[in-house]
């Protein structure tokens, strides 16, 4: 009887911590299909050349209208993402024109960019992409894998996901129908469309490879550090689980002479 | 810092000190020699975890404000430099943020042990009140916490707690402003939440010192719940509890190694991934996961004065605890109904929490309702008639008797 009471505690606390999943489902949306990304598990890593083809829908796709500002040129070549060399970030940066100032006459000036600079985004303010994009705000992309429930799975299911909307679903000029939006309705078109871009390692450019690697970079993007830190955590692990067997025997040693 | 000093400065050293200021005499007596109960289970190990959870979150909290920055304009980018450019910043902020629900973890546990084996009970109801003030404490420094890395449910979240402040009759709106500082929340809230949310902790700090000062005076209570009645009742704190507290506190770590470093946003909310936007309110707003019991009270009452006060009063009443439970037994082994309406509290502050994070409608709002009145009746009707009702099992001569098999405990 003890022990169930105890165990009560304890189912207590552990429910308490998974308590959060069911209240943040969103209402009326599809349940995004589950996929398999080799950046999951206790050994995930990201696939450099799905990060490399992402990096290349995000730059053709999405960044005509989505921002990118928490990334830097620089960070493409850092260990742990796309890893391009720095002579490609080099070239990269150079295709962006930034804004820098004031120079000694106090004027603003336009350069190329340089790998220490963020991304640029599309529009100089909340303003002007709202006006450009029928009201609708595009949001920015650096985080947009840890800011939906859901992540990975729920990003690439969005991307890929568009249909015709069902029978007696009223659809408004500028919203487009998306069953894995909460609500259906969704102010971006779809946009992915067959070999919308051309992947230069000659992979067929399909909507559901876009969408598998846009998805895969959004993530890096989002959590550039998941390489080192499942590494790092692995370590912690092993070293966590060995130092409490020598604790346990130490203990049992000690006690020896009380039992 | 009972009974007589064992200590015995052995050095020149030492022995200057000692005469000066006895510090290492303090510490001998508190952490090495002190006597402890022989026959503490692992429910007993979750003293020195927090210890070390409070530890943790205020040396990575000072790393963590070294790079922060609390301004509207900059906070959400701020804690993003911290994950992104500052080296190991992601560790740092991650140990920090899941330190948070594991420090929550440990304190239920810690609490809910306190409440099944009677540690409440005279002469220890000053130690369980500066538990309690612990609580609040650690309760206040949690939300302001939440609310620095300015994304949504930040926001939200604190707006939907000063509002509840709101509430208070006649003075409720000027109370609201006050806290704001201002007619709503922004920058100079951001501001006096990041100045309390580093201050608190430091209080929290001196709070456990008392705590443990008025833990030493009686002595530890122990699973059997009576008290030490010789030397052969205890063992020195060091190694015999070192040890074992040391081994529980490793197998901790493992679990809170896990969350740091292969789950570590699973306890917090996507939302807060987006920045603060005063103009979008999110579809729902939950608290983290250690509130939600708390929340489930507050809406399950129709009335909003009348919500926070149930929610208020749900912690204010274990302030009263020591008072109500009139049975003179500590230990729950030997109350046999007692331990059952115990089962049920827990059952019911599980479904509380649950109902927490489901929208306030239909079923889950008269669950909730039957949950609060359970809640309150436990301690202001169970507990008080418990003790004149129910009749106690035979309760051991000592300490020793059962550990040393001459009795069995169950």
């Amino acid at each position: 009887m003890t022990r169930f009471a105890f165990k009560a505690v304890l189912g207590a606390a552990i429910m308490a911590l998974g308590l959060s999943a069911p209240a943040y489902a969103a209402g009326d949306a599809k349940t995004p299909a589950a996929m398999e990304w080799s950046f999951d598990g206790l050994f995930g890593t990201y696939d450099r050349n799905a990060l490399r083809r992402g990096f290349q829908v995000y730059k053709e796709v999405c960044a005509s209208c989505h921002s990118l500002n928490q990334i830097a040129f620089r960070n493409l070549s850092q260990a742990g993402g796309p890893e391009f060399s720095e002579a490609e970030v080099k070239a990269i940066a150079r295709e962006y024109i930034v804004e820098d100032g004031p120079d000694d006459y106090g004027d603003m000036f336009e350069r190329a960019a340089l790998p220490r600079d963020k991304f640029p985004s599309p529009y100089p303010n909340e303003n002007a992409a709202r006006a450009a994009n029928g009201g609708a705000y595009p949001p920015d992309l650096s985080l947009i894998n840890k800011a939906r429930g859901g992540g990975a799975d729920y990003i690439h299911a969005l991307l890929s996901g568009y249909e015709e909307a069902p029978e007696g679903v009223e659809m408004r000029a500028g919203l487009y129908y998306n069953p894995y939006m909460a609500g259906g309705k969704i102010a971006m078109p779809a946009p992915l469309l067959e070999e919308l871009v051309e992947y230069s390692d000659g992979t067929p450019a399909t909507v559901e490879q876009m969408s598998m690697d846009v998805t895969h970079f959004l993530n890096w993007t989002a959590e550039p550090e998941l390489e080192q830190r499942k590494r790092i955590g692995f370590m912690v692990l092993i070293y966590l689980t060995i130092f409490a067997g020598l604790m346990f025997f130490s203990m049992r040693k000690i006690w020896a002479d009380q039992h | 810092m009972s009974g007589e000093s064992t200590y015995n400065p052995s050095n020149g050293f030492t022995k200057w000190m000692d005469s000066r200021l006895p510090i290492l005499r303090l510490a001998h007596d508190s952490f090495v020699d002190y006597p402890t109960p022989k026959n503490l289970n692992y429910w007993w190990t979750f003293g020195g975890i927090l210890t070390f959870c409070l530890v943790t979150q205020i040396i990575t909290g000072i790393i963590l404000a070294m790079h922060y920055t609390p301004h509207v304009d900059f906070a959400f980018n701020s804690v993003e430099h911290i994950m992104r450019n500052v080296n190991y910043g992601w560790l740092i902020r991650y140990i920090h943020a899941n330190g948070a629900s594991m420090f929550f973890l440990a304190v239920y546990i810690h609490i809910f042990r306190g409440l099944y084996y009677g540690s409440y009970k005279a002469p220890r109801e000053v130690l369980w009140i500066l538990g309690v003030i612990i609580y609040l404490l650690m309760m206040a420094a949690a939300f302001m916490g939440y609310v620095l890395p300015w994304g949504q449910m930040s926001l939200w979240g604190a707006t939907v707690i000063t509002n509840l402040f709101g509430a208070i009759p006649v003075v409720g709106e000027s109370v609201a402003i006050w806290l704001w500082g201002g007619y709503s929340i922004d920058n100079p809230t951001l501001n006096r939440f990041f100045s309390l949310h580093y201050l608190i902790p430091f209080l929290i700090l001196g709070v456990v010192i008392l705590h443990i000062w008025a833990l030493h005076v009686p002595g530890n209570n122990n699973p059997v719940g009576i008290s030490v009645k010789s030397k052969q009742d205890t063992v020195p704190f060091h190694p015999y509890y070192t040890v074992k507290d040391g081994f529980a506190l490793t197998v901790f770590l493992i679990l809170f190694a896990y969350f740091i470093f292969f789950a570590p946003n699973v306890l917090g909310h996507a939302d807060n991934y987006i920045q603060a936007n005063p103009l979008v309110t999110p579809a729902h707003i939950v608290p983290e996961w250690y509130l939600l019991p708390f929340y489930a009270i507050l809406r399950a009452v129709p009335d909003k004065l009348g919500g926070v006060a149930l929610m208020f009063g749900a912690i204010f009443i274990l302030f009263l605890l020591p008072w109500l439970d009139t049975s003179k037994v500590r230990s729950a082994r030997y109350r046999p109904l007692f331990r059952q309406f115990y089962a049920l509290l827990v059952l019911d502050c599980l479904l509380l929490g649950y109902l927490g994070a489901q929208p306030a409608e239909g079923i889950y709002i008269v669950l909730a309702r039957i949950g609060t009145i359970y809640y309150f009746a436990h301690f202001l009707v169970v507990l008080p008639v418990l003790g004149i009702v129910e009749k106690p099992k035979a309760v051991p001569e000592s300490i020793s008797a059962p550990v040393l098999g001459a009795q069995p405990a169950e």
